[in-house]
């Protein structure tokens, strides 16, 4: 069972009053809020311990770096990884992203192919885009079907032996669809072709393992794990790690610098050129701790609970329309009311007091194949209650019967 | 005073008497349900002003020394917003369009309603609004 009262007392910017009313997070899929224990390992951190990491030979940098190398520890065994090496941080998903889109370029030649599906996020679209005009690769595109689930048969046809990475998101920000990974992963074997997984949206809301899902490379933020902005994971195989080259360089990436000629440090060093965001780092190691002592497999129960009883209540709405009808969904109601426009409802919620994001969270193009100009999104997190959904119900009722 | 913020006084005057929220914005979305003089062969990226989570389309035609503005957006709600604009502006000469102050949005206490890319929108609806006065106050020199 979830002990709901500690979670919840660890989360004191949900007091924020909005317009008089209770704030109603409902926008985790941008951003989830940060509990106590990790803004207080922030606080702690600058306070007691402030200092660069693997550099200096002080009591003070040498506490840093220790706990810094126990939060990718702690990330390596969160997601199912094998080595310490195979964990890199970054800035985010967006920089991860970036990262592999960038070094894998000295593996694309002009003809080979980069495979994306259309539900996914600007993030894992625009990257790719880049990776294609540099190298000469085509991107191609894989279709998403009216429930909004990857087309299976659309995806093995577009497979082929040009066909070198495949970059797909676990969950869609949008539709919710939770994709079928590991499937996805044994078709893109067949051809040898490198599989990629955007796990931006998956990573708080159910167990994720990266050896059983057999990836090569998965990502993800910890600001959507109730960690801090400005920080987030790369996971990549160690043999292919190995064989990239250097992202950016600069300090930390080096083994020895002359000016005829740099080499590398070992992984995963070589990714992490410069000062990191060590409190941040740090800090989501402290998240990580806080998930995995309410359990993920509990957290997916409730939150599957949480979007079944939010699906229930919204059938009763005539005038809904859901965008995203999969059976295998996370936590997230994209949606519209008939006739309205999602800015009218946005804003009248935000004055009841709750938060949603409304347009076109950054899948523009999906959008734009189902014809859509923007959606409302609701989107869940541990602290969410079903009295919250029915609050949301309401002022979703009163919103439209202002505005019709 | 000009003539833009006699009727920006007006507005600002007509919208305290509401006590609430709920009042006002159900005001601003009557005003966004009426008819608007605006001709759809405007619907084109050319008049779409940039920053607006709705879409909003704007011109401005030249009426003797006045200039009208017309415009339309696909949300109510700003619908509403643009014909409180229009009220303001149309009608109006471009020397005082383009002199006037702009604190009635301030006043009638939208802004804090309005989040900040939802304010940059109106910030360059307004601006558009302005750049029309200029255009005609060079081309009558
Ligand atoms: C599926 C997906 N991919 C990528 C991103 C980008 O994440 P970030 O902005 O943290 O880099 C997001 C977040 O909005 C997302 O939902």
């Amino acid at each position: 069972m979830i002990d709901f009262e500690k979670i919840i007392s660890s989360f004191p910017i949900l007091d924020v009053k909005v317009n008089d009313n209770k704030l109603v997070y409902f926008d985790n899929a941008a951003t989830t809020q940060t509990p106590t224990q990790v803004t207080n390992s922030i606080r702690d951190y600058f306070n007691k311990q402030n200092s660069n990491i693997h550099r200096g030979v002080h009591y003070l940098s040498n506490i840093s770096t220790e706990d810094f190398e126990q939060s990718r520890k702690k990330v390596k065994e969160f997601i199912g990884a094998e080595k310490d090496e195979e964990i890199v941080f970054t800035k985010g998903t967006t920089d991860s992203i970036n990262l592999v889109a960038t070094s894998y370029q000295k593996f694309l030649n002009p003809g080979d192919e980069i495979l994306i599906s259309e539900m996914e996020h600007h993030s894992n679209i625009v990257p790719w885009q880049l990776c294609a005009e540099k190298t000469g690769a085509k991107l191609k595109v894989v279709s998403v079907t009216k429930e909004g689930e990857i087309d299976m048969d659309h995806l093995e046809k577009l497979l082929n032996e040009k066909t070198k990475i495949l970059s797909i998101t676990h969950i869609s920000n949008t539709l919710g669809t939770i994709n079928p990974i590991s499937e996805i992963t044994k078709l893109a074997r067949k051809f040898d072709a490198k599989v990629f997984i955007d796990g931006a949206q998956a990573i708080a809301h159910q167990k994720v393992n990266v050896t059983e899902l057999d990836v090569d490379f998965y990502c993800f933020s910890a600001h959507k794990l109730y960690g801090p902005t400005g920080v987030g994971v790369l996971y990549g195989k160690e043999e292919i790690l190995e064989k990239l080259p250097p992202y950016q360089g600069g300090g930390e990436m080096i083994e020895l610098v002359t000016f005829e000629k740099t080499t590398y440090a070992k992984l995963p060093s070589k990714f992490e050129a410069g000062t990191p965001n060590i409190s941040g780092v740090i800090a989501l190691g402290r998240a990580i701790e806080f998930i995995e002592e309410i359990n993920l497999d509990l957290i997916f129960e409730y939150e599957a609970m949480l979007l079944n009883h939010y699906n229930e209540k919204s059938t009763i709405l005539e005038y809904y329309e859901p965008f995203g009808t999969s059976l295998n969904k996370s936590a997230i109601a994209s949606f519209n009311l008939k006739k309205a426009h999602h800015y009218d409802i946005g804003v009248l919620l935000d004055n009841m007091g709750i938060a949603v994001r409304t347009g076109h969270h950054c899948t523009q193009p999906l959008h734009k194949k189902f014809n859509l100009s923007g959606t409302i999104r609701a989107s869940f997190g541990i602290y969410n209650t079903k009295s919250e959904i029915d609050y949301f119900f309401d002022c979703l009722s009163r919103a439209y019967k202002m505005l019709y | 005073m000009t003539s833009v913020e006699k009727t920006q006084n007006e507005i600002v005057e007509e919208l305290s008497l509401f006590t609430d929220w709920i009042e006002k914005y159900e005001y601003l979305i009557e005003l966004g349900k009426d008819e608007i003089d605006f001709d759809k062969r405007f619907m084109k990226d050319e008049f779409l002003i940039n920053g607006c989570q709705s879409k909003v389309w704007l011109y401005a035609k030249q009426n003797n020394s006045k200039v009208t503005f017309h415009a339309y957006s696909d949300a109510i709600m700003t619908k509403g917003i643009i014909a409180l604009l229009i009220k303001v502006f149309s009608n109006q000469s471009p020397d005082d369009i383009i002199n006037s102050k702009l604190d009635f949005i301030d006043k009638i206490g939208l802004k804090s309603h309005l989040s900040a890319t939802r304010a940059n929108g109106l910030m360059s609806m307004i601006k558009q609004i302005k750049i029309y006065a200029i255009g005609f106050k060079e081309k009558n020199g």
